[in-house]
């Protein structure tokens, strides 16, 4: 996903000149690319994440789409006030990436396990969350952030994670994105949901037995303000499982829950399955920690 | 061009009524402000009423946005928003909020949490610089404020960057919300500091309009340095029982202490 995204950002500033990027001294052999092309627009913060993201806001309240970058953590809760108020509450065009999230950096620790990061971004009214579950939802999502400029979260996965879809799809925040059909579906009302790099848990678990008659969609976009738009979806299924590398609290499925549930006509039955509390604090492969946390490959 | 001590009587004039309108508080660190204000807003800026978006406006930021009632009363009296609108000041849904809000016509951006106003006034200074713009951006900072990290992060930047565009202003009255800054988190020796971190420092008595003028007008004071004024203030300045009296940090004046503030305000126009 780290390589899509700087190729998708490099195309995207060949077009566009206020596409600029900042990096909090993170991002080696990755955003390279982007900095020998466009040195101009290159801006290494250093290991500052608050001037980073209120310079961030400076600078796009000038006309600039700005893209921060750095790993788990540290580009969200270490300034989570700069993204607040100085991004949110301006309705400012930028961009916070991080890269790793979930248990990407699993081994390195709990300070690296972004596994929070869900419940922050969408507490803030006007933030869209882009998590992509494939390089080609990267560029998709890259594609309509730039189109729509707003503040944004994009949730990067490192794990060269494959492609789920052909082609770059479309996307628009709240809008499912059907990546497979179940493998023995009688009535197609029952679905895996997946936002972020759990897409390739889907995909895996659509084989088990328990899943068979599961079809899999991914939505890579959301916020609070494409909540209501969940409910028309959610009325074609009559079992949702949802699946995300976050804790369960102010998670995605907790997001979907709160759209759907008591609505009228949405008679879905409801699963979450994001991770447990007992990944805090342990460390292991990113797959390991994901198996502890209840989100094993089948 | 408007005489700036005429401007900022009328500015203190109007920051007391309001405070004592909306029962607000920090009307102290507002009077603090209104020399600078009125100097910034009446001599130093390039800003246009009719336009207060144009493009080649000099960006003013005030980080401590508690003391936001002296800005809008600046932009009352210059005309970018009607006098009777700082009658709404702290009323239901009014744009003009207890902290600098943005829904203002002339304001840049909203502040209340310290700390946050360097770093975005950098990043429009260096926006500028990429963008061959000649416009500057002035921050007016607290004194307690300097306790937030962030304003350090965005020192080291904007000198490491270069940024001669880009004026800071300390607000130095040597109280914050509890007590002295002294005994809360000494910053001294301030100017040193500044200097260590690659600016270029100059202070002034932050009362003396002719002294504020030099200083704000010259800036940048050396080429390729961002510019730091340190003003030393008087908290609460103009009115008696609010000089350096650390409660009207909190406090909203009486009925009668808002005649007595307005009395002796009318009485310094005479002198």
């Amino acid at each position: 996903m780290r390589n899509a995204f700087v190729e998708e950002l490099v195309e995207l500033a060949a077009i566009h000149d206020h596409i600029a990027l900042v990096v909090g001294d993170l991002g080696y052999s990755v955003v390279e690319p982007f900095a020998d092309r466009f040195p101009d627009r290159f801006i290494n913060a250093g290991v500052a994440e608050q001037n980073m993201t209120g310079l961030a806001a400076g600078m796009a309240s000038e006309g600039y789409h700005i893209f921060t970058y750095s790993i788990a953590n540290f580009p969200t809760f270490r300034c989570a006030e700069q993204i607040r108020n100085d991004v949110d509450y301006h309705q400012l065009p930028v961009t916070v990436v991080a890269v790793g999230g979930g248990l990407a950096y699993g081994a390195l620790g709990y300070s690296h396990h972004a596994v929070q990061d869900y419940a922050l971004m969408r507490s803030f009214p006007n933030m869209l969350i882009a998590a992509p579950g494939d390089p080609m939802e990267v560029r998709a999502c890259m594609r309509y952030l730039v189109a729509h400029p707003q503040p944004s979260y994009l949730r990067l996965g490192k794990a060269g994670e494959p492609n789920f879809h052909s082609a770059v799809p479309e996307v628009q925040p709240g809008r499912w994105l059907k990546v497979a059909d179940s493998q023995h579906s009688a009535d197609g009302k029952r679905t895996l949901l997946s936002t972020g790099a759990t897409l390739g848990i889907a995909m895996d678990w659509r084989n088990a037995p328990e899943y068979e008659q599961h079809s899999v969609y991914s939505l890579p976009l959301w916020s609070m303000a494409s909540k209501a738009e969940q409910v028309a979806a959610a009325k074609k299924f009559d079992e949702i499982v949802t699946l995300e590398d976050h804790l369960v609290d102010g998670g995605f499925g907790s997001w979907m829950m709160e759209a759907i549930v008591g609505k009228p006509g949405v008679g879905a039955r409801i699963v979450v399955h994001a991770l447990k509390s007992d990944v805090c604090g342990t460390v292991g492969s990113q797959s390991t920690l994901n198996t502890l946390g209840g989100l094993g490959m089948s | 061009m408007v005489e700036t001590t005429v401007l900022a009587r009328a500015i203190r004039r109007n920051a007391v009524q309001m405070v004592r309108r909306a029962k607000a508080s920090h009307i102290a660190s507002a009077l603090s402000i209104c020399d600078i204000v009125a100097v910034l807003y009446g001599r130093v800026l390039t800003i246009n009423p009719a336009m207060p978006k144009a493009a080649d406006r000099d960006r003013f930021i005030l980080s401590k946005g508690h003391g936001c009632v002296a800005v809008y009363a600046a932009l009352a009296e210059c005309g970018f928003i009607a006098k009777e609108d700082l009658l709404t000041y702290g009323q239901d849904h009014s744009p003009l909020m207890n902290h600098i809000s943005h829904k203002v016509p002339g304001v840049e951006f909203s502040t209340g949490s310290l700390g946050h106003g360097l770093p975005f006034g950098t990043g429009k200074a260096l926006a500028a610089k990429r963008m061959k713009a000649a416009w500057k951006t002035y921050v007016l900072l607290s004194d307690g404020e300097l306790g937030e990290g962030s304003n350090w992060e965005a020192m080291m930047f904007a000198s490491h960057h270069g940024l001669d565009n880009l004026v800071a202003i300390v607000d130095y009255n040597k109280l914050q919300s509890l007590t002295t800054v002294d005994k809360t988190l000494r910053i001294e020796p301030l100017a040193a500091k500044f200097s260590a971190f690659g600016w270029s420092v100059q202070e002034v008595d932050g009362h003396d309009h002719a002294a504020l003028a030099t200083a704000l007008g010259s800036a940048p004071w050396a080429p390729g340095r961002p510019s730091i004024l340190i003003a030393h203030t008087t908290k609460g300045k103009g009115v008696s029982f609010m000089e350096n009296r650390v409660e009207w940090h909190y406090r909203t004046p009486s009925t009668e202490q808002l005649a007595q503030a307005l009395n002796e305000l009318q009485e310094q126009s005479h002198a």
